[in-house]
């Protein structure tokens, strides 16, 4: 009890000590300066009164987001299936999925744009890349570091190819998939940011949260641009909690990772 | 009285992995229905791949085996292997990892159902049908272990020194409670151990194998009455058993 109430109070404190800080530097500033640093209450405020536009920006990002985070789970679960098939295919295209990875997307947005249009589209292909790689290497080293005597377990029955996979090798790389998927939750929503913010300026219904940063930041609007930072974070939240969600109902059961919690 | 037909036969077996040293050679070797036949001697002397080699999970490099006249091969329906570890799947439940072997061979669920909750029964779990290997204790998984491998009533039974991780009590109960079940059940075992007192109080049988490269070097009847008990344990007979097998087993790993 006593340790539940310290973690709890512990960031509590540590959360209002940074806001008095953070008005306390506010209070610092010159007139001049002070429009640089809104206010936490002036942020609320201007939650409040771009409400409407903010909430269509969710909805658009989220769209992205969301879509993006869907096709890279099911293309990298594909390629990792067939990496986890062949040998040959994975030492074919493991090279290359590096260089993806090394590759800094924001520099491919533009050519992005001319590619499949600006908008949605844009935005899915820009989640999509950036959540790729994470979801398929973990997945792919799930699917080939199935313990070897289950393997051979399944040998031993006469297991046809797809048994093993669909009874064996697909369970055993839940942990592994949901390692990647985490690291793709917490992307899905920078990723559609990045994407709005270069190519989405006609993303469904006036465009997502990164158009809306670029609107506001144009206009010097700073407390409805923090306003836009902290629904953002907001979303990459609820992202990861709906992983952690799906995590915890494949594996609370029978993962070690969960056993302390549940013992 | 006709002579009974070996239900196992390993006729000048050699093996060797890939371009590597002989594991195994010369391996001559009857098993009648109903032996329970205990593989001892020291690391690496073979005791693990000639278990590997009648499951069929590897071919021989010379030599034949012959299971019923077939192949290790065509025989795998009669064949059911316990290894060192229990290798449940973790994700399953308890009936679930008993029902696998059948699942993956066909079964219709009624049929596989019955035999599940009989083989979970004979190992004395059936109330822990929806619990999760992590929930169970280190015997008791080895007991599933076992169960899954009874589920398709196998002709052969292949035991990879499956209580070496236990406890020495949990062993011994686990040693009675394997030859009360082979009472109920016709099965011919082969049972890899480093235990000379685990071997003499399971076989009938037991094989004392040298190593560089894996022979049979004792082939000894073990001279007690089949029903045996903890109390057997006491016996003087099963002590001078145990003090002669050791004493081979000393003889083997000295040359």
């Amino acid at each position: 009890m006593r340790r539940h109430l310290t973690n709890i109070l512990l960031p509590a404190a540590t959360g209002s000590l940074m806001i008095a800080l953070w008005y306390l530097l506010r209070h610092g500033l010159s007139e001049d300066y002070k429009f640089l640093l809104p206010t936490p209450d002036e942020i609320i405020t201007a939650l409040r009164t771009n409400s409407e536009i903010l909430t269509r920006a969710i909805i658009n990002t989220t769209e992205g987001a969301l879509l993006g985070f869907g096709l890279a789970i099911v293309v990298s679960f594909t390629c990792a299936l067939l990496m986890s098939l062949s040998s040959l295919i994975r030492v074919s295209l493991y090279p290359y999925l590096m260089i993806l990875q090394m590759t800094p997307i924001i520099i491919f947005a533009p050519i992005l744009i001319l590619w499949v249009g600006p908008g949605l589209k844009s935005v899915v292909v820009i989640t999509f890349l950036i959540c790729f790689f994470p979801l398929v290497v973990n997945t792919t080293q799930g699917l080939i570091s199935t313990d070897r005597n289950l393997v051979e377990l399944f040998q031993m029955y006469r297991a046809s190819k797809w048994q093993q996979i669909k009874l064996l090798r697909i369970p055993a790389a839940l942990p592994y998939f949901f390692t990647g998927l985490r690291i793709a939750a917490v992307l899905a929503p920078i990723g559609a940011l990045v994407g709005d913010y270069t190519a989405g300026s006609s993303a469904g219904n006036g465009g997502g949260l990164g158009f809306q940063a670029i609107i506001y930041s144009s206009q010097a609007k700073y407390p409805a641009l923090f306003a836009t930072a902290a629904v953002t974070c907001a979303l990459g939240f609820i992202f990861v909690a709906g992983v952690l969600a799906l995590s915890w109902l494949a594996l609370h059961k029978w993962h070690d990772s969960y056993q302390r919690s549940d013992n | 009285m006709p002579a009974v037909s070996p239900i196992v036969e390993f006729q000048s077996v050699a093996k060797r992995y890939g371009d590597g040293p002989l594991i195994l050679d010369a391996i001559n070797l009857q098993a009648n229905p109903g032996d329970f036949i205990s593989l001892i001697g020291p690391s690496g002397c073979g005791k693990s791949t000639l278990l590997r080699l009648i499951a069929g999970l590897n071919p021989v490099s010379g030599g034949s085996i012959r299971i019923a006249g077939r192949s290790p091969e065509e025989a795998s329906a009669e064949l059911a292997f316990v290894f060192q570890e229990p290798t449940l799947l973790p994700w399953l439940t308890v009936a679930a990892n008993v029902d696998l072997p059948q699942k993956l061979r066909g079964l219709a669920a009624v049929e596989r159902t019955a035999a599940t909750e009989q083989a979970l029964a004979l190992v004395k779990l059936d109330g822990k049908q929806r619990a999760y290997p992590r929930q169970l204790s280190g015997g008791q998984k080895m007991r599933v272990s076992i169960a899954r491998a009874l589920t398709l009533n196998p002709k052969i039974l292949l035991l990879d020194e499956p209580f070496g991780a236990l406890d020495e009590m949990t062993r011994e109960h686990l040693n009675e409670e394997l030859l009360t079940i082979r009472a109920q059940q016709a099965w011919t075992a082969f049972f890899v151990t480093h235990s000379v007192a685990e071997a003499v109080f399971l076989s009938n049988r037991i094989l004392v194998m040298s190593a560089n490269p894996g022979r049979i070097a004792h082939d000894i009847t073990v001279d007690l009455p089949t029903e045996r008990t903890n109390d057997t344990r006491l016996t003087r007979p099963y002590q001078e058993q145990v003090a002669e097998v050791s004493r081979l087993l000393r003889s083997v790993e000295e040359t």
